[in-house]
C-alpha cells in the first residue's frame, strides 16, 4: 500500500521545484507509479526509459500541496476500501474478468483480420493497428456507459470496438462500403459512431484533444446551465505519446483543469511516434508529471496489465464523474506492429520487441484468470472460439456489402443540405434531380 | 429554412433599401421581355443616384410599387416586406450583431459563445457587451490565448449537442486554428458519414482596416473558401448584420460569418419585430440596366461611392452585395447578368484565388452566353498589406479605379 499512497502524493505534487526535479536523477527511482502492485516492481520501462522512473514517493510526498490534499486521500482511500473489501483479494470477478477478456480478444483478432485483409487488398491506405495496446483500451473504454464519449486518434478500430460499435460496421467502413459506420466515408483513420458516442477517430496528431474537450465542456454545461442534474457524462481523450509534445494537449490540460471538466487524457505511451523514440523526442519523458504542472493529478500506470488500468481508469472516471475534473494517465504499453501496415518497422531493438511481447496484456489476463480460477481454459477457449466467428462474420458481411452509388458523393458535405447552394435555375441544388443521381454539375 | 423565409416574410420594413431593392430585382429580372436591351445608354435615370440612406426617393419607390404589380417571384416570400412601415430602432453595426446574438441565446440555451476576451471584456469590439453578465460565464466563455484548442472545443461542443459561437478576436488570429475549421468544421459531417453536425458560428473582424499592419490586416476568404462543408457569409450593413448573425446560428452548418473592421460603427435604423436573413440568398442593393456590380463586405460603400459618379457619368449600373461567399447566390447574380451582360466583381479578398476568381470562373461556366464582355475582377493587390496608409490605400480597390473600369467595359 505504499505504492497506493505514493499514487497519491505524485498525483498532487505541484508546483514542483524546478532544482528538486531538473536534476532528473537517473539513478535514484524505482515505482513509477502503480496504486495495486504487490511486489516490487522488476519491470520499469524497457530499455532506454528504465533509468527513467523518477523520485521516490516519500520525497514527493513532502512537497504535497497541503490544501490539495484532501482529494488525494479520498483518491487513495477509494482504492484501499475495495481491497480490503474483497476478502479474496481478487481484482476482478468472474463477469467482469470475461467481458474484459472477450473485448481484448476481439480487439486482437480483428486487429489481426485487419492486416490479412490489406495484403489481400481488401483495404487500402494507411491502416494503423492496435496489438498489444489492448489493456489500455479494454481498461478504460469498458468502464464507460453509452452515454460517456470517447475520442480516438488514427488508430481508433479497437477503441471503436470496445465503445460498442459491430465489428461488421467498422470492418465494413475499411472495406470502404455503404454498411460501414460512415458510410465508407472515414475510413481506417476516421471511425465515428453517434449512437455509441465515439465522437471519432482523429487523423492528426492532437486535434482530437480539443474535440473531447469540447465534449467534456457539453457535459459540464448540461449540468449547469441546462440544469441537467443527471448529466455526469465523462469524456475520455485517447493519445500517444508523441502527442504530448503537441501545444493542443498543454492548451487542454490547462483549460480542462482550469473548468475541472469531466475528461480523462489517457495517454498510450508506446514509446514511438513512428520512428522517433519517446525518449528523443521529449526533454521529460515522464509524462504523467504534466498533470499536477496543470493542477490535475498525472497517473503512470503499466498499460500491459488490464487489471492495473482498470483500477486506475475507474478512479480517474469516477473523479471526472463526481465533478472533480480532470486526470491525466499515462499507460505505457507497446506496439506489437509497425506504425501503420506501411511500416516496415526495422528501427526498433528487437530485444525491445521481445520484452514486450513477454508482457502481451492477453496472455497476461489469461494467466491471471485462470490462477486465479475465474475462468478455466475451456470457457476462455470459448470466447476465443466466439470471437473468430464474430470477425469471420464482419468479413464475410462487409465483403458483400454494397460500394457506395455515384449519388452518394455529394451526400452529407453540408449538414443543411441548402447549403449546396443555388443553382442557375433558382431552386436548391440538392432539389436538382441529377443532384442526387451524381450526375449534376457541381 | 423554412424559419428563414417566415422571419423574411414577417420582418422586413418598407423603409429598408434591402427589402425593396430585392422585390426590385425579382420583378425587374422577369420584367425583361418588356424592356428592349439597352445596347448604348443614352439615359440618365432621375432615380439612378442611389445611396444608403433608407427610404429611398420618391421615385425610386413609386418605380418599386409599378414593378411590383407585374412582379412573377419566384424566389422570396418577402411580398408583404413593404406593406407595413415600422418606425425601428437605429444601432451601429456591432449592435446589430450583439443583438441578434442576443436574441438567439434568449431563444436557445444552447447556444453560447466562445474566445478571447468575449466575457467580461465584452468582445474587442464589444460585439458581446454585457452578454456574460446576463447569461454567465459558462455561456459566454473567456477563452485562454489558444485559438486552435478553443476552436477544437468549440466543436467538440457543437457534435455532442451546444451550438457556440466562436469568435476570433481577430479574423487572421484564426489562422492558427485553420487545422480545426478545416478538418474538423469543415469535413467531419462528411467524414462521420453524416452522423455528427457542427452548428458552429466562426466569426470575427477581419479585412483591411486603418494601418493595422499585415497580420491583422488579412483577406481571409481565399484560405477558406475551398474547405468542403462550411459556409461563408460577409454583413455589411447594420441591417444583414443582425438578420445573417441569427441565421449562422440557426444554421446545422458551420458558419464563417465575416465582419469588416472599419463597418462596426456604421448605422441604420432596423425593424424592432423579428427578422432573419437567408444565408444563401445576395442582396440587391441598387437596380440598374448597364453593368452589374458584385461585390461583398466594405467594397460595398467603394462601389456606391463609384455607383454616385458613375450615375453622373449617365450609367446605371447594378449593384449587388453577394453576402454568400459560399455558396454563390447564382439565382440574383444570373437574372442580372442576364439583364446587363456586363460583370464587374469588386473585392477586398486577395486577387489569387479569391472569391473573385471563383465567382468569375461561376459566372463563365454557368451564364457565358449572355455575357457580351469579358468578365472584369477588381481584387486587392496581392501583397502582404503594408502599414503606410498611402501604400494600405493603393492595397485595396479605390472608387476611381471602379468608375474607370466600368467605364472601360460598358464603351
Amino acid at each position: 500500500m505504499a505504492s497506493a499512497s505514493s499514487f497519491s502524493a505524485t498525483k498532487f505534487t505541484q508546483p514542483l521545484p524546478l532544482n528538486g526535479t531538473t536534476s532528473r536523477s537517473h539513478d535514484k527511482h524505482q515505482s513509477f507509479f502503480d496504486p495495486l502492485r504487490t511486489t516490487p516492481s522488476s519491470s520499469s520501462f524497457l530499455g532506454s526509459t528504465r533509468k527513467l522512473r523518477l523520485s521516490s514517493a516519500s520525497k514527493l510526498k513532502l512537497l504535497a500541496n497541503p490544501n490539495r490534499r484532501s482529494a488525494v486521500v479520498a483518491v487513495s482511500d477509494v482504492v484501499k476500501e475495495k481491497k480490503a473489501k474483497s476478502t479474496t483479494n481478487l481484482l476482478i470477478t468472474k463477469e467482469e474478468g470475461l467481458v474484459v477478456y472477450e473485448d481484448m480478444i476481439l480487439g486482437r483478432a480483428f486487429e489481426d483480420m485487419c492486416a490479412q485483409m490489406y495484403y489481400r487488398g481488401k483495404m487500402f491506405g494507411f491502416v494503423h493497428l492496435y496489438n498489444g495496446q489492448e489493456a489500455v483500451s479494454t481498461g478504460f473504454i469498458k468502464l464507460l456507459k453509452r452515454e460517456d464519449s470517447v475520442v480516438s486518434t488514427y488508430r481508433d478500430h479497437v477503441h471503436a470496438l470496445s465503445k460498442g460499435v459491430p465489428a461488421r460496421a467498422v470492418m465494413s467502413e475499411l472495406f470502404g462500403k455503404t454498411t460501414g459506420c460512415c458510410r465508407g466515408q472515414g475510413g481506417s483513420m476516421h471511425m465515428f459512431s453517434k449512437e455509441h458516442n465515439l465522437i471519432g477517430g482523429f487523423a492528426f496528431i492532437g486535434e482530437g484533444i480539443p474535440v473531447a474537450t469540447g465534449a467534456a465542456f457539453s457535459s459540464k454545461y448540461r449540468r449547469e446551465v441546462l440544469k441537467e442534474a443527471d448529466c455526469d457524462h465523462v469524456t475520455l481523450a485517447f493519445f500517444g505519446d508523441g502527442t504530448c509534445n503537441n501545444g493542443q494537449f498543454f492548451e487542454c490540460l490547462n483549460m480542462a483543469a482550469l473548468w475541472k471538466l469531466p475528461i480523462v487524457f489517457v495517454v498510450e505511451n508506446n514509446l514511438w511516434a513512428i520512428g522517433m523514440s519517446h525518449m528523443r523526442a521529449t526533454s521529460d519523458p515522464e509524462i504523467w508529471k504534466k498533470g499536477p504542472a496543470f493542477g490535475m493529478p498525472g497517473v503512470h500506470v503499466d498499460g500491459m496489465d488490464v487489471l492495473k488500468v482498470r483500477e486506475v481508469a475507474k478512479e480517474a472516471i469516477g473523479r471526472a464523474r463526481r465533478g472533480e475534473g480532470p486526470t491525466l494517465v499515462e499507460c505505457e504499453t507497446y506496439r506489437f506492429r509497425g506504425h501503420s501496415l506501411a511500416d516496415p518497422d526495422e528501427l526498433r531493438d528487437p530485444a525491445e520487441k521481445a520484452h514486450y511481447a513477454a508482457r502481451d496484456p492477453i496472455a497476461a489476463l489469461k494467466k491471471y484468470m485462470i490462477e486465479n480460477r475465474l475462468a478455466s481454459e475451456a470457457e476462455l477457449k470459448a470466447i476465443e472460439k466466439k470471437i473468430d466467428e464474430v470477425v469471420e462474420d464482419a468479413v464475410e458481411f462487409a465483403d458483400e456489402s454494397p460500394h457506395p452509388s455515384r449519388s452518394q458523393l455529394l451526400e452529407n458535405v453540408f449538414a443543411d443540405p441548402k447549403g449546396f447552394g443555388i443553382g442557375p435555375d433558382g431552386r436548391y441544388r440538392c432539389e436538382d434531380p441529377k443532384f442526387t443521381e451524381g450526375t449534376a454539375h457541381v | 429554412m423554412a424559419t428563414i423565409f417566415q422571419g423574411l416574410r414577417g420582418g422586413a420594413a418598407a423603409a429598408l433599401t434591402n427589402s425593396i431593392d430585392s422585390k426590385k430585382l425579382l420583378s425587374r429580372s422577369t420584367r425583361r421581355s418588356l424592356s428592349e436591351r439597352k445596347v448604348s445608354f443614352p439615359v440618365v435615370r432621375s432615380d439612378g443616384s442611389v445611396n444608403l440612406n433608407p427610404g429611398g426617393s420618391n421615385a425610386r419607390a413609386r418605380r418599386v410599387d409599378q414593378l411590383i404589380t407585374n412582379a412573377v417571384a419566384t424566389k422570396a416570400d418577402s411580398s408583404a416586406a413593404s406593406s407595413t412601415s415600422k418606425p425601428g430602432h437605429e444601432l451601429l453595426l456591432f449592435e446589430a450583431l450583439r443583438e441578434g446574438l442576443e436574441e438567439e441565446m434568449d431563444r436557445d440555451p444552447h447556444v453560447c459563445v466562445m474566445g478571447e476576451d468575449v466575457g467580461h471584456y465584452g468582445g474587442s469590439y464589444k460585439v458581446t457587451r454585457g452578454l456574460a453578465d446576463k447569461y454567465g460565464d459558462l455561456r459566454v466563455l473567456d477563452t485562454p490565448i489558444a485559438e486552435n484548442s478553443f476552436t477544437g472545443m468549440g466543436i467538440g461542443a457543437a457534435m455532442t449537442g451546444l451550438r457556440p459561437i466562436i469568435e476570433g478576436m481577430n479574423m487572421g488570429f484564426l489562422l492558427l486554428a485553420f487545422n480545426q475549421i478545416s478538418n474538423n468544421c469543415g469535413m467531419l459531417h462528411y467524414t462521420s458519414g453524416g452522423q455528427f453536425t457542427i452548428p458552429v458560428v466562426i466569426r470575427g473582424p477581419g479585412g483591411v482596416g486603418r494601418q493595422l499592419g499585415a497580420e491583422h490586416s488579412q483577406r481571409l476568404e481565399s484560405y477558406f473558401q475551398s474547405i468542403p462543408g462550411i459556409q461563408m457569409v460577409a454583413c455589411s450593413t447594420p441591417y444583414n448584420a443582425k438578420g445573417l448573425m441569427k441565421a449562422a446560428i440557426r444554421s446545422e452548418n458551420p458558419v464563417i460569418l465575416f465582419e469588416h473592421v472599419l463597418l462596426y460603427n456604421l448605422k441604420e435604423r432596423i425593424p424592432d419585430e423579428e427578422y432573419i436573413c437567408n444565408l444563401e440568398e445576395a442582396e440587391m442593393v441598387r437596380p440598374g440596366e448597364h453593368v452589374t456590380i458584385l461585390t461583398y463586405s466594405r467594397m460595398r460603400y467603394h462601389v456606391m461611392q463609384a455607383a454616385k459618379t458613375l450615375v453622373n457619368k449617365g450609367y446605371d449600373p447594378e449593384v449587388i452585395d453577394i453576402r454568400s461567399l459560399k455558396p454563390f447566390d447564382l439565382h440574383m447574380i444570373g437574372n442580372s447578368v442576364k439583364k446587363t451582360h456586363r460583370v464587374l466583381i469588386v473585392e477586398e479578398c486577395m486577387r489569387t484565388g479569391g472569391i473573385g476568381a471563383s465567382l468569375t470562373a461561376a459566372i463563365t461556366e454557368n451564364f457565358h452566353d449572355y455575357l457580351d464582355a469579358p468578365i472584369v475582377c477588381l481584387s486587392s493587390q496581392d501583397v502582404p498589406t503594408p502599414y503606410a496608409g498611402t501604400l494600405e490605400e493603393w492595397t485595396v480597390v479605390q472608387p476611381a479605379q471602379i468608375v474607370t473600369a466600368v467605364e472601360q467595359l460598358c464603351q
